[in-house]
């Protein structure tokens, strides 16, 4: 037993900062694209010719019954077995968005379909076509109405983005293990981690009540 | 796709999954029992029990499971607790679902009517006994759903203890990616296994779900 000492955590924050810096962003990156993929999956669920359909189902299905640990694996040191090389950094973003845009899809599906037809009806009868109804009139709607449960999903994703890490991104669980390597000071180091997710956490959370906020006074 | 090599890994992975399969029932076991701890202080009468659990909930929500997997088997000799990694990981996980299923329990209990308590209470019940026989019964049945949704949550949560060398299905899958270079015939191994549990636990609780309900 080595007892703990916290002094020295200070000392090592330029890395740690680096780590923490990107979390941000590989989440922010991760959070955008998941949200874009999902309406586009959503849409193509609901709306698409069955030979592009099913295939999309069955990856949904596929991505959601298994981990994104598994995903992150396939994706990183799976592909470039077949000649397919991607970089760290970029297969991490790929794996959080596709992971979390599966996730993302079945809840717009589900808002587009608790959609009011007769919203549908009027856009056609007014003269829009089918997608451009759906795009103007159909996902905008779906997309306030299911800001809370993406936002749920959002904050998985910040803390689900400490996986990235095991293929070698350079986030906050990253440099908190090297720093722990050269210290041997784990118990430290990853508390110190902890509570950096904890405080992004919070600051995220008062984000998407903002946003919440925002969304129910423009109804 | 090569066959032959799906028959020949075959055996191996349905052993690791085997592990997969013990590691959840395992953290299950621990998180409901943690959980309904928690779920109790947080409607407990007292400032601080309610307190507590509140701060639980809130840490093991708010900070990723790979760290408190990494801070218990990493961090824990620091602090005098060694364990295996299946031991640590097992904990780490069921400390961690614990949080997320002390939340299914207390939204159960809260969303049986008011008017159930009130009742009991004012038939003579104490207010343990009222909660003992008649809230929980039916707050039950409201919370099999959401710990089903936790329990689904877990098992593929397990993959994390990859990371600590248990030799689990994502850990399995990892190593033969990396020696036999065929990623999607491992990945289409690995994920039907994943599926064949999620998706088996998602019946099981549908069938509870609807046995339940029905007795309502």
């Amino acid at each position: 037993m080595q007892g703990l000492d916290f002094s020295i955590v200070p000392e090592y924050w330029p890395l740690i900062g680096k780590g923490l810096w990107w979390t941000v962003v590989i989440s922010m990156a991760s959070a955008v694209l998941s949200v874009i993929a999902g309406i586009g999956f959503a849409l193509l669920v609901l709306y698409a010719s069955p030979v592009v359909r099913y295939p999309l189902r069955l990856f949904m299905w596929l991505f959601m019954g298994t981990p994104l640990l598994l995903q992150l694996f396939l994706i990183y040191f799976g592909l470039v077995q077949i000649g397919i090389d991607i970089p760290a950094i970029w297969s991490g973003i790929i794996g959080l968005s596709l992971h979390f845009a599966v996730y993302n899809a079945d809840i717009f599906r589900a808002g587009i379909a608790s959609l009011d037809k007769g919203q549908t009806e009027a856009a056609r009868s007014l003269g829009f076509g089918a997608w451009r109804t759906r795009f103007y009139i159909v996902v905008p709607q779906a997309v306030r109405n299911t800001v809370p449960a993406i936002g749920n999903m959002m904050i998985a994703l910040l803390k689900e983005s400490s996986i990235v890490s095991m293929i070698g991104i350079a986030e906050l669980v990253h440099s908190a293990q090297l720093v722990i390597s050269e210290t041997y000071r784990p118990f430290e180091f990853y508390l110190t981690a902890a509570a950096l997710y904890y405080i992004l956490n919070l600051v995220l959370e008062a984000v998407l009540r903002g946003i919440e906020r925002k969304v129910e006074l423009s109804r | 796709m090569d066959i032959s090599l799906v028959g020949r890994i075959i055996p191996v992975f349905v052993q690791a999954a085997w592990t997969t399969v013990e590691l959840s029932l395992i953290s299950l076991a621990i998180g409901l029992a943690v959980a309904a701890l928690i779920a109790g202080l947080r409607l407990s009468h007292v400032a601080i029990l309610r307190f507590l659990g509140t701060a639980y909930v809130s840490v093991f929500r708010g900070t990723p499971a790979l760290i408190q997997i990494f801070l218990l088997y990493f961090g824990g000799p620091q602090i005098g607790i060694q364990l295996e990694p299946f031991a640590a990981g097992a904990i780490a996980l069921g400390l961690n679902i614990a949080a997320y299923m002390a939340e299914s329990i207390r939204g159960g209990v809260l969303s049986v009517d008011r008017g159930q308590m009130e009742a009991a209470r004012s038939l003579g019940f104490a207010e343990g006994q009222s909660m003992r026989w008649i809230v929980l019964p039916q707050a039950a049945k409201l919370m099999i759903r959401p710990l089903g949704v936790n329990a689904v949550a877990l098992v593929k949560g397990t993959a994390l203890v990859a990371t600590i060398s248990v030799v689990e299905l994502t850990y399995t899958a990892q190593r033969f990616i990396g020696s036999t270079y065929k990623p999607f015939e491992i990945f289409a191994v690995t994920a039907v296994l994943y599926m064949i549990m999620v998706y088996g636990l998602t019946l099981i609780i549908d069938r509870l779900d609807r046995a339940y309900a029905g007795e309502a």
